[in-house]
């Protein structure tokens, strides 16, 4: 595993002058499930909406290479067409935006990105219809507003839907277990899963070790006050179940 | 009297009198006097500060020195150059007006089955003034002063009279082109009167040809719906940044009736559109305006709906678009006659600030006299969703494309409410053109040729 999918060097970021990021290390290879998990208000949320280019955080310094790319200075589209995807830990309704002619618009401008024209009509719900079973979404959520009106199982998995159709190389799944009951669970790790393959990675942001026992994670890292404080194995996770995150709080506070 | 922008028109009439009497008929020269002294009365044009005038100065629209067709010259035209594939999948029946004439066509005039009535109303004064006589004036009144001034000197317009009991199912479709050569003011009267239990839906178009010429278009609409009668009415507008435009319409709901206005402005110079609606009992009135702005366009809408009995529905909803310099304004009221238990009436205004320096004002009112009511307004003023907007580039959709289908997705529930498939896939499509950044006229389309 010499490529490297991404590696984030030093980061920093925060949120109108508020440093929550500072100085995140990370490297991640193809093939790989990274875990982040930690304590409520450490940064877990900020990483993710920093690497997917949300404009509300400001980087203050480090770098983010993704497969040779300057991360940090692409534009969200760009960002997306280049191969991330962050599965939203609240996904936006858009009432009035249909969820084809969203799909449609995504994967298109993907298309364009890399000169090629754009799907036929019939091409892409074809394609659509392929997708969909991934995560076993009902065509009425697919003919319906995006996101309006889902529950919050239907929206998870319409979140991991957008994901089969986007075929991301990077993909991270911001707390998508907060909000399911266990078969939901089960339907969208399936789905998560399904999606996984030698040159792809994922990134599992979540506060509990819960969803770890269906997506199985390579690597856990935990993140404290912005930085990642403790890295290890699964058994990791299920240690912090069972311990709780104080012995990392003091670990890391005493250092 | 001081000298101002009405008294310029005062003057003009009083020179004019006998040309501008001469080409109308009794039953329309009847109402000048009236108009005339209320005029005296008033003594000027209402102005910016003035109540439900928030945004623009009438007085100022209409001080340039504007030229009145009083002797009727006809204007070339090219007719299908303004609309000719205006409304695909819709087949109506087609009228025409240029400036201020109505002008009849064979095939309009072939095709309108018995009992429906479309034709020039400076005509219908003369040879059907018993269609005219019972309206005309009527409910417009003379106590606004731009209205009084629209009675004092128009000549013609259009007449749409639909007998009782008659159903049409094709729409009829009245397309105003304005065309000039040098700054004009068309003086327009338009009459719909429905007949008990009959159904019609009208669509107006407005446009100009030589755009960059200043012109201003004074509109009276009147309509009356009589008891069981089921109006609609479209009004979309697309004119240019010379073009200024005072639309009124006064509209009278007998028992029964039920009455849909749709004012869309998707492009203009300066528009202001009042609505003035009264209802009897048990009526229902949907009221929808859209407007899309840009540049130093500026669009105002005034809209008041009158209870006057009880067991009525209306529905206002008013929504903007508005980008670069625009403005935009919005004066609504609902008012409940102490009679009028039951009403049930609701008002809403949204607007979409696209810009830094685009600015909307919005004064919602109701005046209520009856406990026994269901009333509501609410006014929002915003931006786009930030969540919305960095959800969809998140997923690759380029930021100005994910505005442009957030804002189209704004005026979809408004859409959404007309009642004429061809208009609604149409305003769709104009309303993809326009927030794209394209032309509204054929241009670039060639579907047609």
């Amino acid at each position: 595993m010499e490529d490297i999918l991404l590696k984030i060097d030093n980061l920093h970021a925060g949120i109108e002058g508020k440093e929550i990021l500072k100085g995140i290390n990370l490297e991640i290879h193809p093939g790989e499930v990274h875990a982040i998990m930690g304590p409520n208000g450490s940064g877990k949320s900020t990483l993710s909406g920093v690497l997917a280019g949300d404009p509300r955080f400001t980087v203050t310094a480090g770098s983010a290479d993704f497969h040779g790319v300057d991360l940090l200075s692409l534009s969200p589209e760009d960002r997306s067409h280049e191969g991330l995807f962050l599965s939203f830990q609240y996904p936006v309704e858009i009432p009035g935006v249909s969820m084809v002619n969203f799909m449609r618009a995504a994967v298109n401008a993907k298309r364009k990105y890399f000169g090629e024209a754009p799907l036929s009509a019939g091409d892409f719900l074809k394609m659509m219809r392929k997708k969909r079973e991934i995560v076993e979404l009902d065509n009425k959520l697919a003919s319906r507003s995006v996101n309006e009106g889902f529950s919050g199982g239907e929206k998870k998995r319409n979140e991991i839907f957008q994901m089969a159709v986007l075929e991301p190389r990077l993909s991270i799944l911001d707390e998508t277990d907060s909000g399911l009951d266990i078969d939901a669970l089960r339907v969208v790790a399936g789905g998560v899963n399904r999606l996984k393959n030698d040159s792809n990675a994922t990134i599992v942001i979540t506060h509990y070790q819960r969803l770890l026992d269906y997506i199985k994670p390579d690597f856990v890292h935990i993140l404290y006050k912005g930085r990642i404080v403790y890295s290890g194995g699964p058994e990791l996770a299920l240690e912090l179940e069972q311990r709780g995150y104080d012995w990392i709080k003091q670990l890391a506070d005493n250092e | 009297m001081q000298n101002n922008s009405l008294t310029q028109y005062i003057e003009l009439f009083d020179r004019n009198r006998d040309a501008i009497e001469a080409h109308s008929s009794a039953v329309v020269n009847r109402l000048r006097p009236d108009a005339l002294s209320a005029l005296h009365r008033l003594g000027r044009l209402p102005v910016k500060g003035d109540e439900g005038h928030s945004v623009m100065s009438l007085a100022e629209m209409f001080s340039p020195d504007f030229g009145v067709n009083i002797n009727r010259v006809p204007f070339a035209v090219d007719v299908a150059a303004s609309f000719r594939c205006d409304v695909p999948n819709l087949s109506t029946l087609l009228g025409v007006v240029v400036n201020d004439t109505f002008r009849p066509t064979a095939a309009l005039t072939a095709n309108l089955p018995e009992g429906v009535t479309v034709m020039s109303l400076a005509e219908a004064a003369k040879s059907r003034h018993e269609l005219v006589e019972p309206y005309l004036g009527r409910i417009a009144g003379v106590d606004n002063a731009p209205t009084a001034l629209n009675t004092l000197l128009m000549q013609d317009g259009v007449l749409i009279h639909i007998a009782d009991g008659v159903r049409l199912e094709k729409a009829i479709q009245i397309v105003n082109i304005f065309n000039a050569s040098s700054p004009m003011m068309a003086v327009r009267r338009v009459l719909v009167v429905a007949g008990r239990d009959s159904q019609v839906r009208l669509l107006f178009c407005d446009h100009t040809q030589n755009a960059g010429i200043n012109s201003l278009v004074s509109q009276v609409v009147e309509i009356s719906a009589a008891e069981g009668a089921s109006v609609d009415y479209y009004d979309l507008e697309a004119t240019d940044s010379a073009n200024s435009r005072l639309s009124q319409l006064y509209a009278r709901q007998a028992r029964g009736s039920r009455l849909t206005v749709n004012g869309t402005t998707l492009s203009c110079g300066c528009t202001r559109n009042e609505y003035s609606i009264a209802v009897a009992d048990r009526c229902d009135t949907e009221l929808v305006g859209m407007a899309i702005a840009d540049g130093n366009q500026i669009v105002d809408n005034a809209s008041s709906v009158f209870h006057n009995a009880d067991h009525s529905h209306s529905r206002q909803t008013f929504k903007y678009i508005l980008s670069g310099s625009s403005r935009g304004g919005f004066e609504g009221a609902i008012r409940v006659d102490g009679a009028a238990c039951f009403t049930e009436a609701y008002q809403t205004n949204r607007n979409l600030l696209a810009s830094d320096s685009a600015r909307m004002h919005t004064a919602p009112q109701l005046e209520i006299y009856c406990d026994e009511v269901k009333c509501s307004h609410g006014a929002a003023t915003g931006q786009l969703d930030p969540n919305a907007l960095f959800y969809m580039r998140s997923r690759g959709i380029p930021v100005d494309e994910a505005r442009r289908m957030l804002m189209e997705s704004f005026m979809s529930d408004i859409i959404d409410t007309i009642h004429l498939d061809g208009l609604q896939d149409r305003l769709r499509h104009l309303v993809e053109r326009r927030l794209g950044g394209r032309r509204l006229d054929c241009g670039e389309c060639n579907t047609c040729k």
